[in-house]
């Protein structure tokens, strides 16, 4: 187990060397710098520029940020002025995160759920509600969603604040609206899943041995049902805590969603960086969290035992 | 053998399937009893309808799309078919036991060996679960599974195939069922291996006492284990009688067939086997008269229109075929004393 674990950190850290690689010249390649602006002068940007070390030559200015990667800086943010990346990372993320959380639980719960039962009654009036639960959470965009959240409960029905972020109740909408896509994927991944290990020989051999119906479900087909949910959970993880840029928009949560897709179009390069070295690490480790996790739920993926 | 008492009994049973391409019916009038203590054997190619009729008699054909059209299931006096779900649980607990065909597949892959074993006795009130446990490694020891206490922790996926088998006779077993039906147990495992798990049914049969209903589709199982034989063509019995008479008296031409199509140790090198020519009905739309006749080399115009009548050739010895009949030209397979069965004479 351990020799996997460290087998896996190592291939983490050559992937995100990488990423960060890529990354760090793609900024550099899109069009206009983090300075445009028509007011400053000549003067003024060459003092910008050699301040956040432009002026250097490219290669150096490679080595000086993974230098201080290393040390677990990620530099100056080129569009918001004296703040770090690391502040704003640390500022905005438990935001995000917070929400997501709250999405993933009552998306997974709800998802899991509707899932088994779509697939209980397969074919039944309850297995149709559920099928149209799912299409809806997978065709409609989060930012109709949002809207339509916001509209019915919030301002016809005024049950819950309309936006901003001060309490329990401001999250419950935008959790919702951020929740909706991943319950109807989880759950359709269930039902689907659920209806295969249902024609499974091990089930009619349960069925063979007198156990009762709602036992096979809960004994012998939700466990063996569950791999390929979790198999979507590590990126939906990633990128559900790292907050969405336009639900948190809508509801005006001060998250990390904003700053990542302003970043890209400010060319704000270290943001950028950053950002997706942030998101990055935690999409792998995500991932590798999912891979341990597949070994509690399924014996023949158990590693390193014995 | 025919003063064996008789305690599971299938009369006129007809099972369809619906499917999107219509009506399958998979088992077409389908009669023969079960006695205590003895091995039954039913053999047939693939399609003709044996394992659907061993899953009815425990209802695990998936219903839907399978139905009953007709018929009745009685075991031990009564009709499985009007049993509640409750009642129908306890006989698949404690009165029938089924092995089925692959032992890779029909273990659940999330559970240790042990508890699938023991998940036979759930819901019973009678035994503690000390006991349930020493039943459970009793049982593994007596189908020959080495090392007991560390395989009944095991997941499936540490066994070998014939381990799981075993395991599989275990689970089938472990309550002391009176039947135990056995779909094609040694189809999926290697000739070694078949030759330990029928040596071990029929070693289990002496201790246990218990009958069984042997599926396949080899010829060979059925000479080494069964008492009597029931052959089976497109959904219908074409043949039933003790293995000594299929064997050496067959009497209907599709069982001369299937003895014509194996190799034999004597079958000089370079020899051709002989073929069944052509393929089984389509169920779709199964044929009038008997299924065989478009294959068979003996047909003659009565068996395409017409549904063969039983006839009876000894005590236990009973074909569905016109050759049979007193008019039917003299063959090699018609018997001298053959007597036909009425509508319901069932012997």
């Amino acid at each position: 187990m351990r020799k996997y674990i460290f087998k896996r950190l190592v291939a983490a850290v050559l992937t995100m060397w990488v990423l960060i690689t890529v990354v760090f010249f793609l900024v550099r390649l899109m069009p206009g710098d983090p300075f445009q602006n028509p007011k400053m002068t000549a003067e003024i940007r060459a003092n910008m520029e050699s301040y956040y070390g432009f002026d250097k030559p490219l290669i150096v200015q490679y080595g000086n940020y993974m230098k201080n990667l290393f040390k677990g800086d990620l530099g100056y943010s080129m569009k918001f002025t004296n703040k770090t990346v690391n502040g704003i990372i640390a500022e905005s993320f438990p935001f995000s995160a917070d929400l997501g959380i709250r999405a993933l639980v009552f998306a997974v719960s709800f998802g899991l759920v509707l899932g088994i039962i779509s697939a209980r009654n397969r074919g039944g009036k309850l297995d149709f509600f559920c099928v149209i639960v799912a299409v809806l959470g997978t065709s409609i965009p989060d930012f109709i969603m949002g809207a339509v959240l916001q509209y019915g409960f919030g301002i016809k029905w005024g049950l819950l604040p309309v936006a901003q972020y001060q309490g329990i109740e401001y999250t419950i909408l935008p959790a919702c609206a951020i929740g909706f896509y991943t319950l109807a994927s989880v759950s359709r991944i269930m039902r689907a899943s659920m209806l295969e290990v249902a024609s499974q020989d091990y089930i009619k051999t349960a069925r063979s041995k007198g156990v009762s119906e709602f036992r096979i479900t809960a004994k012998h087909q939700i466990r063996n049902a569950i791999m390929p949910v979790m198999t979507i959970m590590g990126p939906t993880v990633a990128s559900v805590l790292t907050g969405t840029f336009v639900i948190e928009s809508i509801f005006a949560i001060p998250g990390m969603g904003k700053y990542y897709v302003e970043s890209v179009s400010n060319n704000d390069y270290s943001m950028v960086l950053g950002m997706t070295i942030f998101y990055g690490v935690f999409l792998i480790f995500c991932n590798l969290v999912v891979d341990v996790l597949y070994g509690v739920a399924d014996p023949r993926v158990r590693i390193g035992e014995r | 053998m025919a003063d064996r008492e008789k305690f599971l009994e299938l009369k006129n049973v007809v099972y369809s399937f619906h499917t999107y391409g219509g009506q399958v019916k998979a088992v077409r009038d389908v009669s023969f009893e079960v006695r205590k203590g003895e091995i039954l054997g039913i053999v047939g190619e693939s399609g003709c309808g044996k394992s659907v009729t061993a899953q009815c008699i425990m209802r695990l054909n998936p219903e839907p799309p399978g139905f009953f059209e007709g018929g009745e299931i009685l075991f031990e006096g009564k009709d499985v078919l009007k049993m509640t779900n409750k009642e129908l649980r306890k006989m698949r607990r404690e009165d029938i036991g089924f092995v089925f065909q692959d032992p890779m597949t029909s273990l659940n892959p999330t559970m240790r060996v042990g508890a699938q074993i023991e998940e036979v006795f759930l819901g019973r009130t009678d035994v503690s679960k000390k006991e349930v446990k020493e039943k459970a490694l009793e049982i593994m020891r007596l189908v020959g599974i080495s090392d007991v206490e560390k395989r009944y922790k095991q997941y499936p996926h540490e066994l070998s195939g014939g381990m799981k088998q075993r395991v599989m006779i275990a689970i089938a077993l472990v309550s002391r069922p009176s039947l135990v039906i056995c779909d094609e147990p040694t189809t999926s495992l290697d000739v070694t291996i078949e030759a330990q798990i029928l040596d071990l049914l029929l070693e289990l049969r002496e201790k246990l006492g218990m009958s069984i209903i042997m599926i396949t589709h080899d010829l060979g199982v059925i000479a080494r284990m069964c008492d009597r034989v029931i052959v089976m063509y497109g959904g219908k019995i074409v043949e039933k009688g003790t293995a000594q008479e299929i064997f050496y008296d067959t009497a209907h031409p599709y069982t001369k067939g299937l003895m014509g199509s194996i190799a034999k140790l004597d079958t000089a090198k370079g020899e051709k086997l002989t073929p069944i020519e052509g393929t089984p009905p389509d169920l779709f739309f199964p044929p009038k008269g008997c299924p065989f006749a478009a294959r068979c080399e003996y047909a003659m115009d009565v068996c395409k229109d017409n549904p063969p009548c039983s006839y009876q050739l000894s005590g236990e010895h009973v074909t569905n075929c016109w050759l049979q009949h007193e008019f039917a030209p003299d063959t090699d397979l018609k018997k001298e004393n053959a007597a036909e069965l009425k509508e319901g004479e069932v012997k």
